[in-house]
Formats: C-alpha cells, sequence, structure tokens
C-alpha cells in the first residue's frame, strides 16, 4: 500500500470517527446522563441468538439483569425475560449539533429491559452511550486546540519571519519559553491558574484554550523557518520590487508557502492534544461531569475498590485507540509526503 | 569548552527566570489565591483572612512579592508552601529524588529496548515483521498512558504479585539494607514497564527509520560488500552514522519522559512530583506549582545538555567544528 491511499484510507476512517462522534445521539441507545438507578457497575452484555434452553431465535435479544442470589450489587442473565433489539426505534431525545432535535436511535431495547454492551457505571449510566458523547468533547478539543495552535503558530512564525529585528527576537524567546517546559507541566501550570469548578461547557472551552496557547512554540518556529528562506525567494523579491505591500506578500506569497508545514502540523498535533484533553479530564483538571469525555470517563477507575471489582469502567479507554493510530497514520503520510517534496525541491 | 558550557548555564538562569516571571504574571492576571476557598467558610470573618493575606505577604504589589521569592530562591528555598508550611525546596527536592529513580533506570532501560528492537528489525525485519512492528507500535503509541497505568494497577490487585502503588511496604521499614533495597526494586517494576511501555513506541519508530535510512548509505554497503558480518556491521557501523539524531532525540525525550511519569506516579500512587504538583494546583499552593514546573523545566535543559555531551563524545564531526 503506498503512502497515497494510506493517507486516504486514514482520512476517510477518520471522518467515519467523527461522524459516529457527533451523531452520537443516533447511535447511541440512551444520553449520556439517563440512569438506570437499579443497576449501577451492570457488566457488558451482548445481543444473543440462542437462549438459555439452547433454543435458536431470528432476532437477536437481550437478557434481563436479576440480583444474584446472596449477593449484593452483582447481576446474572434473568433467562425469563428476554428483549428483543430493536432498531432506529424510540428513545431518549437528543440533539444533533444542538440544531435538530431528534429520538430515533440506531438500536434499543423496550422499557423495562435494557442493552448495556460496555456495562454500566456507578451511577447506573450506560458505557456505551457515555463514550460515543465523551468522543465530542476529546476528539473536537484535540482538533480545535490544534487548530488554534497552528494558527497562533503560523501568525508568530510568519510575522517573526518576515519582520526579523526586535519582534523575532521577542516572539522567539517566548517560543522557546514554551518549548523548555514539558508540555503537560506547562499545561498543569497554566490550568492551575484557572478556576478549578466550572460549567462543562466553559471547561471545553479552558480546556482548548490553554492547551492551544501553551504549545504554539514549535509550529512558530517551524513556520519562520519556512518564511525566512520563502522571503528571499525570487518571486518575492520581484513582487516587492514592484512595490507590493508587506501585508500583500505576507498574505499573497509567505502564508501560502507555510501551509503545507502547516497543515502536516495539525495532524501530528491532533492526536498529542487529544491525549492532553484525556490526561487532564482524568485528573479532574479538563471536562467534568455529568457531561463524559474520554479522560474522565476512565476518572472513576482510579479508585482502587471499583478498578478491582468493575474491570469494564476500563473499556472506554479502549476507545481512543483506533482514532489516534488513523491520525498518527496520517501524519506520517503527510510527513513522508513534505520530506519527498523538499527532495525535489533541491534535485 | 568552558566558553559552552558558561553560556549554557547562562542561557539556562535567563530561561527559568524567564518561566519564573511568566508564571508570576499569571498568578497575578486571575483572580483568586490560596485563601480564597476559606472565605466560603462562615466560621472563618474578612478580618481574619485579611491578617493570615498579610501575615505571608499576600498583600503586598506583584514586584515586592517577587523580590522575595527571588531572594528565597537564592537561599535556596524556592518559596514557602502554604499547605504544607514548609519550604518549598524541602517539600519538592526528596520527591524529585523519588521521580528520578523512577524515571532514570526506566528510560535508560527504553533506550537500550529501543535501540536493540530498533536496529534488529531494520537490519533483519522482513515484510510482515515490519508490518507486525508498524501496526503494534502505532498501537501502542495510541493507548493513553492512563489506561496502561490503570491496567498495571488492575493486573497487581488481580495477581497479587506486585504491590498496587507506594515505594515502600511497611513490613521491611527497617530490616536492613538489602531487604529494603530488594523492597524498593519490587514496587519500582510495575510503574517502570508501564514507563517502558508509554515512552517505547515513538522512540523505537525513529531508530528504525533513522536504521533503515543509514543502511541505504554506499559506506554501510561498502561494509557488507568487504563480508563483515551483518551483526557486526549492524552496530559497528551503521548505529554510529545513526547517532546523531538519535542522540538529540534522546535530549527530547527527557520532557517526554516527564509527562509519562507524571500519570505513572498518579495513578500508581508513587510518591514523586506529580501527585505533588497535582496537589498543590487542586490547593493553589502557588509557590509549589512554580517551583515544581521550575524543576521540570531544568530537568529538560538538563537532559539537553547530556544530549549535547553525548554528541560531543560521539561525533568526531562536531568535536572538529568546536
Amino acid at each position: 500500500m503506498n503512502q497515497h491511499s494510506r493517507a486516504v484510507i486514514s482520512g476517510v476512517l477518520l471522518l467515519a470517527f467523527h461522524a459516529v462522534v457527533v451523531l452520537a445521539g443516533f447511535f447511541a441507545p440512551y444520553n449520556y446522563a439517563t440512569q438506570d438507578r437499579l443497576h449501577p457497575h451492570a457488566p457488558p452484555m451482548s445481543a444473543h441468538f440462542f437462549d438459555c434452553s439452547g433454543k435458536f431465535h431470528f432476532w437477536p435479544f437481550v437478557y434481563g439483569l436479576k440480583d444474584k442470589e446472596g449477593s449484593f450489587g452483582q447481576y446474572e442473565r434473568d433467562c425469563d425475560s428476554r428483549y428483543p433489539v430493536r432498531f432506529f426505534a424510540r428513545g431518549d431525545r437528543y440533539a444533533i449539533a444542538g440544531a435538530f432535535s431528534l429520538d430515533v436511535h440506531l438500536f434499543t431495547v423496550d422499557e423495562p429491559g435494557r442493552i448495556f454492551l460496555l456495562g454500566t457505571d456507578g451511577f447506573g449510566r450506560d458505557q456505551f452511550s457515555r463514550t460515543l458523547y465523551g468522543g465530542q468533547v476529546s476528539l473536537f478539543a484535540g482538533l480545535l486546540a490544534a487548530g488554534i495552535c497552528v494558527a497562533v503558530g503560523m501568525l508568530a512564525g510568519t510575522l517573526a519571519g518576515f519582520y526579523g529585528g526586535w519582534l523575532d527576537a521577542t516572539l522567539m524567546r517566548l517560543a522557546e519559553l514554551c518549548i523548555a517546559i514539558p508540555a503537560l507541566y506547562l499545561l498543569l501550570a497554566v490550568r492551575s491558574y484557572l478556576p478549578l469548578q466550572v460549567e462543562p461547557a466553559a471547561a471545553f472551552a479552558l480546556v482548548v484554550l490553554v492547551i492551544g496557547s501553551v504549545t504554539w512554540g514549535r509550529p512558530a518556529r517551524l513556520v519562520r523557518g519556512v518564511v525566512l528562506s520563502a522571503r528571499e525567494r525570487n518571486f518575492v523579491l520581484a513582487a516587492r520590487g514592484f512595490g507590493a505591500s508587506s501585508a500583500y506578500l505576507i498574505r499573497r506569497h509567505l502564508l501560502p508557502e507555510t501551509l503545507s508545514v502547516s497543515l502536516t502540523q495539525l495532524a501530528v498535533l491532533v492526536p498529542q492534544f487529544i491525549m492532553f484533553e484525556i490526561t487532564l479530564s482524568f485528573l479532574g483538571l479538563g471536562v467534568g461531569e455529568p457531561f463524559p469525555s474520554w479522560g474522565n470517563l476512565l476518572s472513576q477507575a482510579q479508585q482502587y475498590h471499583n478498578l478491582v471489582s468493575y474491570w469494564w469502567l476500563l473499556l472506554p479507554g479502549l476507545a481512543p485507540i483506533p482514532v489516534l493510530m488513523a491520525y498518527y497514520a496520517l501524519s506520517t503520510a503527510l510527513q513522508r509526503r513534505l520530506d519527498l517534496k523538499g527532495e525535489e525541491i533541491i534535485g | 569548552m568552558i566558553r559552552f558550557i558558561s553560556r549554557r548555564l547562562a542561557q539556562t538562569v535567563l530561561l527559568l527566570f524567564g518561566i519564573s516571571v511568566v508564571l508570576f504574571l499569571l498568578a497575578e492576571a486571575v483572580p483568586g489565591d490560596y485563601f480564597s476557598e476559606a472565605q466560603l467558610n462562615p466560621n472563618i470573618s474578612a478580618d481574619t483572612l485579611q491578617a493570615l493575606r498579610s501575615h505571608y505577604g499576600l498583600d503586598r504589589p506583584l514586584v515586592v512579592r517577587y523580590g522575595y521569592w527571588l531572594a528565597s530562591v537564592a537561599r535556596g528555598d524556592m518559596g514557602y508552601s502554604l499547605a504544607y508550611n514548609q519550604p518549598v525546596s524541602q517539600l519538592l527536592f526528596p520527591r524529585l529524588g523519588n521521580t528520578l529513580l523512577l524515571a532514570v533506570p526506566a528510560l535508560l532501560t527504553c533506550w537500550v529496548l529501543a535501540l536493540v528492537l530498533g536496529v534488529l528489525l531494520a537490519g533483519y525485519g522482513g515484510k510482515w515483521s515490519e508490518r507486525v512492528f508498524s501496526l503494534g507500535s502505532s498501537a501502542l503509541l495510541a493507548t493513553p498512558d492512563v489506561l496502561l497505568a490503570l491496567l498495571a494497577l488492575l493486573i497487581a490487585a488481580r495477581t497479587r504479585l506486585f504491590p498496587a502503588g507506594g515505594m515502600h511496604s511497611l513490613a521491611t521499614a527497617d530490616s536492613g539494607r538489602l531487604s529494603s533495597a530488594r523492597d524498593l526494586a519490587w514496587h519500582l517494576f510495575l510503574p517502570g514497564c508501564v514507563f517502558i511501555l508509554s515512552s517505547l513506541a515513538p522512540i523505537v519508530r525513529h531508530v528504525h527509520a533513522e536504521m533503515k535510512e543509514v543502511l541505504q548509505t554506499p559506506h554501510v554497503r561498502a561494509a557488507e560488500g568487504h563480508g563483515i558480518s551483518r551483526l557486526r556491521v549492524l552496530f559497528r557501523y551503521a548505529l554510529p552514522a545513526a547517532a546523531n539524531p538519535l542522540v538529540s532525540l534522546f535530549g527530547v525525550s527527557v520532557g517526554l519522559m516527564f509527562s509519562v511519569v507524571l500519570v505513572v506516579e498518579i495513578v500508581l500512587g508513587w510518591p514523586g512530583l506529580g501527585p505533588m504538583l497535582l496537589e498543590a494546583i487542586l490547593a493553589r499552593d502557588m509557590f509549589v506549582t512554580i517551583g515544581g514546573v521550575l524543576l521540570s523545566a531544568l530537568m529538560l535543559v538538563l537532559g539537553n545538555v547530556v544530549a549535547d555531551f553525548l554528541l560531543y563524545a560521539i561525533d568526531p564531526r562536531i568535536r572538529v567544528q568546536a
């Protein structure tokens, strides 16, 4: 498989992941806050075709849950109650992109039956649904933060490279400051000055802004390097000779030159920033309850008792893996492409 | 050489100075301080709070406070922790020691593993092993550190082979040096493994990529043409040629290490810098936060200095330039 098709495949996969997450309301059987108060810490269940007596059913079904004899908080399947899986059935109301209110779900089961593909958490909330909704926070926090970071980096790098002098010196010293501190520590330090208890929406904006604002150093340096070499190229010198203004030169000639570096940086940074969001939310410094994120979903498992007794609390942690792998494949392909281009110019 | 060292030292001091100024300015720009939480307590009067603030000097102007802090850094205290009522350095230095005890051996092991794996794979790998490697390493790269650490905790809890967190067990507290060292190693094992697993993938990928490139160069192919054994070609002729960018990566990996080790320490209860920093952040204990961040920046600079020295030692081209 060549680099080009690899990039295309990972790009398509990423689009699909993002679409699933945006349409979480449809793909998830329940709302992220819907509680089944009778069944906290229910284990994962799957759809069956064969019932307890071994009889085959054409339509998939799930069992009801009943308390295990002589135990507290443990369940076993209730062979007497079967609930067929309904596709495109009605359930909790949800909004797509904050606008369209719908209540059709890809799959669900009739009340009082429940379908918990990844089990439930301590509040009896469906982990599968929460994982899908959590992706909204984690994926878009990464994307937006990387967008801010690269935009600031492009601006700072272009200005520094184009004008030089004290502006260059100041901006680059600032960039070095950002690079000199391990990213997570800088993130935590900046986060430490901001209020801790905030609404999920405000927390999301905070996380995005904090990540974006402390990491722009590296893209800024890369962009500056490109601008430094581009501004001496003949077509730029010619444009300048014809009396083009600085703003025109930057907009028309220099920014387009930095675009390939910036886009590659974007693909490299998004997965890193998704990881940062996961870590921040896991530590309780990011988006908090009741809205899920891939980080705060795992924080329940941090309690020793929960972790030992209910291993399925770790399952949401698997969700980032395919997404991040697709991002890494995309960024590797882009980086190789960029290198090749550089060689072509030299040759 | 001396000029190089002194320039580097001056740069580092300036850098740390810059970082501390920025952190102070940030703290000033945001409302609230360590005593803000106490305002919510009806049993503490506003006068008491005012008295506490003026006792700790929080009501003075920023420049004065920064001056006091600088003086305290010069004394080696690095400020004063309001939560612990102790100089920050007394809190942070033992913690930094614990962090380094975990991170340095783990990072070195990680590099040895990455070098051996990356070189052997580049030298002997076929189509399928390359594919498995590329898939496996990117899966490892994509696994959140948090998940790996939690899995380690789960393993420790289920198998009971390893302690679930901490650094010493009570039983071996004063039972001689050998057994307490063994106890420490036993506690070190799982956090070390998590650390290695989460930092291995990017390093081994770089080693592999650099080696692949070097194996195409004429001097390596000439060495092969002379009938020198494959293993000797790989480690004696190819690896040194690939070493230059890898040594720079080593400096970078020290920074990476600090981010990974923070998560590992917090989840697995290793009493290092990470848990202390998190606690300080939650309590708004400002000087501990600043101290922790400065120490991490210092360690990153040190990592780069070590990388520079290594480069000087192994790459003759740089020695000629210098």
